[in-house]
């Protein structure tokens, strides 16, 4: 068996399970982030009264953090009033950042577990060898409820990344290309196992970014074996005991995908699908593509690696007048740390504009929203027309790197020329 | 629950990701009705305002892709759609949906076939679309056991208040 379905197996207490079955599972852990006020109306309207464990079940505020208007802020409310009626043990306030990032900081993501998100982003986890996988309010309610949940036992397609990755070429630009391989529905109710020896070298950061954007390519969940970066990662903080699963010598994929990551060159996904990925020395020449807006961060592209990455192409340089860079840290943790090595300083020096801590505008709420007509490019995760704000603005994913290279010129820019 | 579903139907293109069905933007609101007000509204705004009630929304591939808001079905729920017919769905959106009673259908190829307008009958049973105007019929996938036990209760809410003994 594959280590995923072991993980099915082991939480629906049987012995095995096979491709296509329907299996009804515990759920290590839940988590409701703050778009979905639902789950607690669902959760009441279906005769819910206590939370099924509430040391497994968490609310994270981040899609409004803090809360920018009195909507927003009255659905908080609601919430928590929830999680305090219930005596939640965990809950991720306003101060905290992404629930992608600040669960795994926090200890509930282990290898070999099952964690459920109202989000779709949930994928994830599988940098940890857990198995996420997002979900609706209302399939939400049912596991506070119940604390299980059905699913579909899914198909597994490797993705083999072998090699290292030249100068200039980040984790982001390895699922980008990927990406625009399988494209947008090439994993639809799918799972993901990234194998490799890229991936078995790879730092915790780097893997989030590759299993958080398996879901633009439809998957349902994420899959990578843990190595030594994840087990120092997580040994210190896991706040249960665990046991890292492993998929079974032989076992066969339903399909196989191989990458050499060592030719790859930085990309671009350009408007407005996450699918139209192209090399981007090929797509834009230099200072084609006039921009208004450079955006850093999310549950992609807002860790220290990827601060770290800006902070070191514009350490003593600027972004170009009348350009913006907003920068957001993914978690408030991810953002202390990036002020103690400077990279906060270095990046405001050069001209960003620093929010709190959480999504900001990665999906149009707040913080950094785009007018008709204005260009972004940004380390977030999707394109779709209207996703940072107005339907009539243009928006190109791509590396943390490429980002701030681009907003020295205002254009378009190869990062590698000021690395 | 009908194993036939007839109405007039709109016809979307491919990837109409959750946030063209309801933008970020209007997360926040709670109303349903208001919910329903700007279903669609990422793809053309007028689509909300002048959908045909008890219709079926017409799409092509990957359907529902992106955020796993519940909101895009409560939209095209509450802006009056009784099922969504597509050549494939994002998963989340498909399980949202059959969670709330509203039908996702299988149907490969069929957006190319059809025009707004023109009047669709489902039948669940026989796994087949039948367009009223032109008369032809085309095979659809079947839902599965789990997704026509949850419908067949009007939805997951149903379904549950009996598990936990409330009605
Ligand atoms: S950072 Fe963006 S993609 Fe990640 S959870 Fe927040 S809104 Fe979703």
């Amino acid at each position: 068996m594959h280590a995923i379905e072991k993980i099915l197996a082991k939480n629906s207490g049987r012995a095995e399970v096979r491709t296509g079955e329907i299996v009804t599972a515990k759920v290590d852990f839940a988590e409701i982030n703050d778009l979905y006020l639902q789950t607690v109306y669902s959760f009441y309207e279906m005769g819910g009264e206590k939370v099924w464990d509430n040391e497994r079940c968490a609310f994270v505020f981040d899609h409004y953090a803090p809360c920018p208007d009195i909507k927003s802020a009255s659905n908080h409310k609601e919430m928590r009033e929830f999680a305090q009626k219930n005596g939640l043990r965990f809950h991720f306030d306003t101060h905290c950042g992404v629930c992608h990032q600040v669960m795994p900081e926090a200890g509930v993501i282990y290898p070999g577990m099952i964690v459920v998100a109202t989000d779709s982003h949930t994928t994830t986890h599988g940098a940890f060898g857990a198995m996420g996988t997002g979900c609706g309010a209302t399939d939400m309610a049912t596991i506070l409820m119940t604390g299980e949940l059905w699913f579909r036992v899914p198909e597994i397609i490797e993705v083999r990344l072998e090699g290292e990755t030249p100068k200039g070429v980040f984790p982001k630009d390895v699922i980008l290309a990927v990406l625009g391989k399988i494209r947008a529905d090439g994993a639809v109710y799918k799972a993901i196992d990234f194998t490799g020896s890229y991936v078995e070298n790879l730092g915790v950061p780097g893997r989030m970014t590759i299993c958080n954007m398996a879901v633009e390519m439809g998957a349902k969940t994420a899959y990578m074996q843990p190595n030594q970066a994840v087990l120092d990662y997580v040994t210190p903080r896991a706040v249960r005991p665990f046991e890292v699963v492993s998929t079974d010598p032989g076992y066969q994929y339903a399909e196989s995908y191989v990458f050499d990551v060592s030719t790859l060159v930085p990309q671009l996904a350009c408007p407005s699908s996450v699918e139209n990925v192209h090399p981007l020395p090929e797509v834009v020449s230099e200072g084609e593509v006039r921009l208004n807006q450079g955006y850093i961060g999310s549950c992609t592209g807002g860790r220290t690696e990827d601060l770290a990455a800006a902070a070191a192409i514009l350490r003593g340089k600027h972004i170009a007048e009348y350009t913006r860079l907003v920068v957001i840290p993914a978690s408030a943790e991810v953002m202390q740390e990036c002020m103690e090595k400077g990279y906060i300083q270095e990046l405001m020096r050069a001209g960003a504009t620093i929010s709190t801590p959480g999504c900001g505008a990665c999906l149009g709420a707040h913080e950094g929203i785009l007018a008709p007509g204005e260009t972004c490019i940004t380390s977030t995760n999707r394109n779709f027309p209207g996703r940072m704000g107005s339907t009539g603005a243009k928006m190109y994913l791509a590396s943390p790197a490429t980002v701030a290279a681009s907003m020295i010129s205002g254009t378009i820019t190869d990062p590698r020329q000021y690395l | 629950m009908k194993t036939e579903l007839t109405g007039k139907i709109i016809v979307v293109g491919d990837n109409v990701d959750t946030d063209q069905i309801y933008p970020g933007r209007f997360l926040a609101i709670t109303d349903p009705k208001e919910i329903g007000s700007h279903c669609l509204c990422g793809v053309d705004e007028s689509i909300a305002a002048n959908f045909p009630q008890g219709g079926i929304v017409v799409a092509g591939r990957n359907f529902g892709c992106g955020s796993s808001r519940e909101h895009a079905p409560i939209s095209l729920l509450n802006m009056g759609a009784c099922a969504v017919v597509a050549d494939s769905f994002a998963r989340i959106f498909f399980r949202n949906a059959v969670n709330l009673g509203l039908v996702p259908v299988i149907c490969k190829g069929i957006s190319k076939h059809v025009e707004a307008g023109q009047t669709l009958t489902i039948d669940l049973e026989k796994g087949e679309i039948r367009v009223a105007e032109t008369g032809e019929s085309y095979p659809c996938e079947q839902l599965g056991e789990q997704a026509m036990k949850i419908l067949e209760a009007g939805g997951i809410k149903p379904m549950m208040r009996k598990r936990f003994g409330k009605e």
